[in-house]
This record gives C-alpha cells, sequence and structure tokens, in this order.
C-alpha cells in the first residue's frame, strides 16, 4: 500500500512540473503588456524601465521562469502587481469563501437533483416526469449570468428579501453570510441539479428495472421502502461518482458567479488578475488549483484502493 | 400595558437603527489597486484618497484652486519658487503632526521613489526647502504653470512619514484626511472610520465610510434600489431613464475633465501611411462625416456632451469657437476629392466594452455615408494599449481621465515627444507654443498661447474629440448635500443623511 501511494506521489511530480511550466508559458501568450497597466495612464518612460527592471520582464522567459519556480519551492508564491500584497495570503483569504459558495451550491443541487430524478423515474411517463424533465432542461438552458440578474432584480430589489450582492465573513455573521450566499449558491446550484436529476433518473430506472427490485415487489414489500432503501441505494453509486466530478465544475462555474454577485472568490481574484496582467496572482492561483486537483486525484485513488480490495491485489 | 411596553421597545429599536446608521455606502466601478497615493494609478483609487488623504491644494467645481492642507502660496517673481503656509496644527491619523519636514518627506519620496507614478508631474521640481515649521519653499528648474495643479491630486497627498517608513504602508496607509483607514478586503471592501482630531471634522457627519467594488453597472444599481449602497459611480447610459423614474433616486452626473476620442496615427510606423495618416483633409472629412449628437442622444443618453477640443466644459481655457463642428456630408466628400481619394478604409481599435463598441457602430454607419469604409477592432484594454504605442493602429478610439490644468490634457498627446502621443503626431510650432503655456503662470497669456495650438490642431486633427467623459453619480434620497465635481471624485464635506 505504502509502495503504491508512493509511486503516486512520484509520478504527481512532473505533472505538477509540466503544469507550472504551462501556467507561465500560456501567460506570456496573454496581448498586452503588464507594466503599460501598471504604470498607470501617465506611462512615464523611467517608471515603464524600473518596474521591467524590477519583475525583471525583460529577462529571456526560461530565466523569469526559473527564478519565479525559484521563489515558489521556497514558499514565496510572490506580491500581487496590483495591490502589493503577498499572493498566498490572496489565496488563503478566497479560498474559503469560493468552497462555501461551492458546498451551498452542491448541497443545493443535490436536495433538488435526487429527489427530482427519484420521482420522475418512479413516474416515469406521467405529466410529473415531463414536468421535471422541462424544468431540469430549463436549468441546463438558464445562463447563469441571466438567471443571476434576474434573481437580483426580483428578490434583492422588488422583494427586498435578500442582500443584491456582496459577502459577509461566517465569522462576522452567520446569519447575514447565509442570506448572501443563497441566490449565488441557487444559481450555481440550478445547473447541477439539472444535470443531477437526468442521472439519478436513468440510474433509478435501471436499478428499477433490475430482479432483486422485482423479488422485493412480490415479497410485498412497501413500495416506499423498495424505492428509497432498495433502489435509490444502489442508484447512488454512480451519483456519488458524478458529484465529485461536477464538483471541479462548480469552483470554475463559480467564475461567472462571482462576478454577478461581487463575492470576493476565487474566481473573481483570477479574473480581475487576468484583466490587469497580474502575472503574479494568476500563476499563484492556477498553480494552486492545478495542485489542489492533483492532491484531490491522489486521494481519490487511494481512497478506491482502501475501499474496493480487488483494485489492491492488482497492485 | 402591553401595546404600550412594545410600542416603546419599537420606538426604541427605531432610534436605534438611527443612530447607528451613519455609514456611508459607496459603490465603485472596480476594486483599486494599491493605497498609496505615490504609487496608485486607479481612478477608483482617487475617490477612496478624497476621503482618506488630504492635498496641499483642493479645487472648486469650477476647477479653481482653494486651500487644503496648504493656506496660501506664491510664485516667486522670476517663476522658479513656490513657497506654500501650511495649516497649522494639522494632525495625521497616528497622531503625527502635518508640518514642512513632513510635507518635503512627502514631496522627495514622490519624485525619487524609484516605482513612484507621480514622478513625471513633479518633473519640474529641483529641490524641496523648509522655511519654517509651516512654511515649503518648492524651487523649479524651469518654470511650471502646472505645479499647483499637480498638488491638487495625488502628488500633493500628503502622508505621515512615520507610516511611510513602515514597509507595508499601501496594507495600512496613514493620511490627514476626514477618514482613516481601518481594513481593506480585496475585491469586497474598504472601510474609513471618521478621524476625530481632523482640522475640519466639523462638516463630515458620517462615523464610518464603506467603498464596495462592483463591477456590474446593473447590479451595482440593484444593489442602490435594494438599500444596500448609498451612492453608486458611473452609472450606465441605459440606466439613466430607469433611475430618472425612480422616486428613491437622485441623478446627479456632472460633464467631467477627461474626453473620449479617436486618435489618429499620423506618423507611428507604416500604418500611417494611409491616406488617413497622410493627408489632414481626409481626417477633417472624417470629423465632418460624425455627428456627436447623435452619440449624445443615442449612446449617452443626453449625459455625453460634443467635445471638438481637449479642455472641458467647465475649464478657463475651453474656448467657444472651437465648438462647432456639424455633420456635413456633402463638404466632407468634397474634401475627400480634394485630397484625390473616392472610399477611404481603416481600422478602428477600442476597449471592449458595450458603450464604446456602440459608439464605434454609429461612427461607422455615420462615416460610411461620406465616402470610409470602417472595419472596427474591439480590443481587451492591456492589449489596446501595448499596441497603441507601438503603432499597430489605423485609429484608436481612446479616452483620457483629465487633468484640473490644461497643460495634462494636452501637451503628452501632441507634442512630438509627448509619452502619450501614440500617433507620434508632430509640428514644431505646436511645440513650441504648449512649451511656452506650460512655464508661464498668467492665465490670459497662457490661454492665447493655447488658442493658437488648438487653431493648428483643429485643422490638422491628429485627434478628433467626440465628447467629455461624465460622471455619472446615483444618490439615494436620503444622502443631502451632494455635489458632483468634474473631477469626478466624491467629496463628502456637508454631506448628510436626511433627518
Amino acid at each position: 500500500m505504502l509502495r503504491f501511494i508512493a509511486r503516486r506521489i512520484l509520478i504527481a511530480i512532473p505533472t505538477i512540473i509540466i503544469v507550472s511550466v504551462l501556467v507561465f508559458t500560456l501567460q506570456q501568450l496573454l496581448p498586452g503588456d503588464p507594466v503599460l497597466t501598471m504604470a498607470g495612464e501617465e506611462r512615464d518612460p523611467q517608471v515603464l524601465a524600473f518596474l521591467r527592471e524590477k519583475y525583471r520582464l525583460d529577462d529571456p522567459i526560461p530565466l523569469q521562469y526559473f527564478a519565479w519556480i525559484g521563489q515558489v519551492l521556497q514558499g514565496n508564491l510572490g506580491i500581487s502587481l496590483r495591490t502589493d500584497i503577498p499572493v498566498l495570503t490572496l489565496i488563503l483569504g478566497k479560498l474559503p469563501v469560493t468552497l462555501e459558495l461551492a458546498i451551498f451550491a452542491m448541497i443545493i443541487a443535490l436536495a433538488i437533483g435526487i429527489p427530482a430524478g427519484v420521482i420522475s423515474a418512479v413516474r416515469k411517463g406521467t405529466a410529473v416526469d415531463y414536468a421535471a424533465n422541462v424544468v431540469a432542461l430549463s436549468g441546463l438552458s438558464i445562463p447563469n449570468f441571466w438567471l443571476g440578474i434576474l434573481l437580483i432584480m426580483l428578490v434583492s430589489v422588488r422583494w427586498q428579501l435578500l442582500p443584491a450582492s456582496g459577502f459577509v465573513p461566517p465569522s462576522e455573521d452567520l446569519w447575514l453570510n447565509i442570506k448572501t450566499m443563497i441566490m449565488p449558491a441557487f444559481v450555481l446550484g440550478t445547473g447541477l441539479a439539472a444535470s443531477l436529476m437526468r442521472h439519478t433518473r436513468s440510474a433509478m430506472l435501471g436499478v428499477l428495472r433490475s430482479d432483486y427490485i422485482r423479488t422485493a415487489r412480490a415479497k410485498g414489500l412497501l413500495s416506499r421502502v423498495i424505492i428509497l432503501k432498495h433502489a435509490l441505494r444502489n442508484a447512488l453509486i454512480p451519483i456519488i461518482t458524478l458529484s465529485t466530478l461536477l464538483f471541479g465544475e462548480l469552483l470554475a462555474g463559480a467564475v461567472l458567479t462571482e462576478q454577478i454577485f461581487t463575492i470576493p472568490g476565487f474566481g473573481k481574484l483570477v479574473v480581475d488578475a487576468v484583466f490587469n496582467r497580474d502575472y503574479a496572482v494568476v500563476q499563484g492561483v492556477v498553480l494552486c488549483t492545478a495542485v489542489g486537483f492533483i492532491v484531490m486525484n491522489l486521494l481519490a485513488d487511494v481512497l478506491y484502493v482502501l475501499v474496493n480490495p480487488r483494485l489492491r491485489h492488482a497492485q | 400595558m402591553r401595546p404600550i411596553f412594545m410600542a416603546a421597545a419599537a420606538a426604541g429599536l427605531l432610534i436605534g437603527t438611527a443612530a447607528s446608521a451613519q455609514t456611508l455606502r459607496i459603490g465603485l466601478q472596480e476594486d483599486p489597486d494599491v493605497l498609496d497615493p505615490h504609487r496608485a494609478r486607479t481612478f477608483v483609487g482617487r475617490i477612496v484618497f478624497t476621503s482618506l488623504c488630504d492635498k496641499l491644494v483642493e479645487i472648486t467645481p469650477e476647477l479653481k484652486f482653494v486651500p487644503q492642507l496648504a493656506t496660501e502660496w506664491q510664485w516667486s517673481g522670476d517663476n522658479k519658487t513656490l513657497t506654500m503656509k501650511l495649516r497649522p496644527g494639522v494632525k495625521f491619523h497616528d497622531g503625527e503632526t502635518m508640518n514642512a519636514a513632513a510635507v518635503k518627506v512627502n514631496l522627495d519620496r514622490a519624485r525619487t521613489l524609484p516605482d513612484s507614478l507621480r514622478k513625471s508631474e513633479l518633473g519640474s521640481v529641483e529641490s524641496v526647502d523648509v522655511v519654517d515649521d509651516n512654511t515649503i519653499a518648492i524651487k523649479v528648474s524651469r518654470p511650471d504653470a502646472t505645479l499647483v495643479s499637480q498638488l491638487s491630486d495625488r502628488a500633493g497627498m500628503i502622508m505621515s512619514p512615520k507610516a511611510l517608513a513602515a514597509p507595508d504602508f499601501a496594507q495600512k496607509p496613514v493620511c490627514s484626511g476626514p477618514y482613516q483607514f481601518v481594513e481593506r478586503v480585496q475585491n469586497d471592501r474598504i472601510i474609513l472610520d471618521r478621524f476625530k482630531d481632523y482640522w475640519d471634522a466639523k462638516n463630515y457627519n458620517f462615523d464610518r465610510l464603506v467603498f464596495t467594488p462592483i463591477p456590474d453597472t446593473t447590479v451595482r444599481l440593484a444593489n442602490l434600489k435594494a438599500g444596500n449602497l448609498d451612492i453608486l459611480e458611473r452609472l450606465a447610459p441605459s440606466d439613466v431613464a430607469d433611475v430618472k423614474a425612480d422616486p428613491k433616486l437622485v441623478f446627479a452626473p456632472v460633464s467631467g475633465i477627461g474626453y473620449q476620442g479617436l486618435t489618429i496615427n499620423t506618423s507611428n510606423g507604416e500604418r500611417a501611411k494611409g491616406p488617413l495618416g497622410r493627408d489632414k483633409r481626409v481626417r477633417q472629412a472624417l470629423q465632418l462625416a460624425i455627428d456627436r449628437d447623435v452619440i449624445n442622444e443615442v449612446v449617452g443618453q443626453g449625459i455625453f456632451p460634443p467635445a471638438t477640443q481637449p479642455f472641458p466644459l467647465a475649464s478657463a481655457f475651453n474656448d467657444k469657437k472651437f465648438a462647432e463642428s456639424k455633420r456635413d456630408v456633402a463638404k466632407a466628400k468634397a474634401l475627400l476629392k480634394e485630397a484625390g481619394v473616392d472610399r477611404v478604409k481603416f481600422e478602428l481599435s477600442f476597449g471592449n466594452s458595450t458603450t464604446t463598441q456602440q459608439i464605434a457602430e454609429i461612427m461607422q454607419a455615420m462615416a460610411a455615408e461620406a465616402g470610409f469604409d470602417i472595419s472596427l477592432r474591439p480590443t481587451e484594454f492591456a492589449a489596446l494599449q501595448k499596441e497603441a504605442q507601438a503603432g499597430n493602429f489605423d485609429v484608436n478610439a481612446i479616452g483620457w481621465s483629465g487633468r484640473v490644468d490644461p497643460d495634462g490634457n494636452i501637451h503628452q498627446f501632441v507634442t512630438c515627444k509627448g509619452g502619450l502621443n501614440d500617433g507620434r503626431y508632430c509640428n514644431a510650432e505646436v511645440d513650441r507654443l504648449l512649451n511656452e503655456a506650460r512655464s508661464i503662470n498668467d492665465d490670459e497669456k497662457r490661454k492665447a498661447l493655447y488658442d493658437s495650438a488648438q487653431a493648428i490642431l483643429q485643422d490638422e486633427l491628429p485627434i478628433i474629440y467626440s465628447y467629455y467623459q461624465p460622471w455619472p453619480f446615483v444618490v439615494a434620497k436620503k444622502v443631502e448635500g451632494f455635489k458632483a465635481y468634474p473631477d469626478g471624485m466624491i467629496r463628502l464635506k456637508g454631506v448628510k443623511f436626511a433627518s
């Protein structure tokens, strides 16, 4: 087992190196000059020259890369060119916000998607099934930004029920934190709920046709028990795999949702950094995200092996 | 008994809310950059500084200079020394005293800090001398008429020298303005609290200011309507009618000191060699093809006043004789014929935004009638800037946020070596006039020089101005006493909530 983990870590190292090179070089392909962006409207030539020198932007790209990666290995992700705040501080400050949003959205997606999928599978071919399908399709097709602005107009401006945008840390005011999170999490969660519903429905249909369900019915078990205890449990296995995959998608979707609802999270951080050519922040954020994904994958692999003895023997 | 008790409790609650409601919430279009006036570059950063950092000189809505930290100032006979008397008894937020030594530290820092963005603004300054505790003498290498105006903006903001010594000053800025720094969460909020020892504290009514960056204009307005904001800056023109119809909001636009226009590549590389770059008659025809009133009405909803010169409407250097340019397609066609061209093709590059896109499309349609085939090239802003410098453009739609002194709106853009002269227009006579205008302190003589320069520029048209950049503020009805200034800053002196 230890050998397996060690091998997986060894494989992860070249992946991280490749990612770091990609992050660095792709960014150089962005049009525009970070120094011009930084030097402000006046573009004082003296300042331009100084900034170029300070951030070593005239060095050959490989040299710039090694200077950067050398610092990263020492735990220094650099300083934001725009605000002077260390990149690590920014990342640590923004990550919990996005995670909260993603978890919230996931809960909403699961709470809507799974029951809707079960109901439409059980009532297959009825009006309820069609209605659920229409709702699911709308959930998939309505763009986040449109739904977001619509909700703001209705819920915040017309009914004045929830704050229109912004973020309050839970440590400051838990209730206000939840209130600011409801709309963005709903917007982010509905798209996922739709695909979860579709998958739950087909998984349930598959399970409901199997022999053991027929046996259960023949035994005269209550329909409710059959559906919830026997069928759903088995149907959930692919759904759980899907949900973990979708969680990554959620983090990506958060970029747009954070823009609309002005939530100071990871997504907004990286979008602003790209527009301002804040190289240090873009590099730091993308690198951290990539490393995060690799670590999650590693954990998942290890968990699979722990849970499934057959895989262990295959080692 | 019970209803009485409940009514009393409710009343208590109301009073409690009223007493704690002295927080003014301001919605900004973007998150400010570094909070150090010498290194900052954003417009929204200046809005925060206006409440945080007092300057030596303040301006009026009419763009006149009035005292702030400096109570009076005077140029020496040879125009080489500016002597300023400082307001006595002013404290920084950290309790230190603001005096001549502190001003010297600040001005020297602005001039010498390697990444100071204020260097060119104070480029003429040779030395800063402490005369006595409350008097400072600024010596210049050449007479510089723009100096006082520079000291009315970030270059003249005075920070606490003790706090400046800290390496993380920008994260905890210490100045002497009416409000002091409390907290900043990037992309989320900047909080300032009332500074009790401020020299003019009685005129500032809010206990706390919260600046929130909300980049989406629709969401920014929704927040104001929902009561989550009290003031917002830069309303989208498309929302003007909606705001005017809302009884809970007050629309407070002001025509700014900046402008939008078309910079034409007249001699920056290969792309200057088309008919537009070579022949002023083609440029004149282009100007005649454009109807600025249409841009104002259709895109600007009436808040984009037509501009035909770089100096803002509020400026004493704006001259009505340069204000006339009506659309005249027949004359435009005649000019093209005279220049020996039938149809002129060029590419119009512009920063990617809804407003600029709309304007570019309208210009494209109007100019087509006169004989111009314009292809549009929306470009992301950072990329646009770089291409502009490199000369990789025919015509750029680019704006300038504007400066109070006329020099700031013209010199860098049309002088041969001007740092912002992307089209590399060059005319020795214009250089001479503009260099002379920045070196004399007599406004009347300066005006005459600017008029002469403008007469040439109106004929040669290296830049075709389109409209003055407005600063459309929207204020909740309960906010009283707000006055929009042409520089787009939010000044809170005398502003309060209706009782």
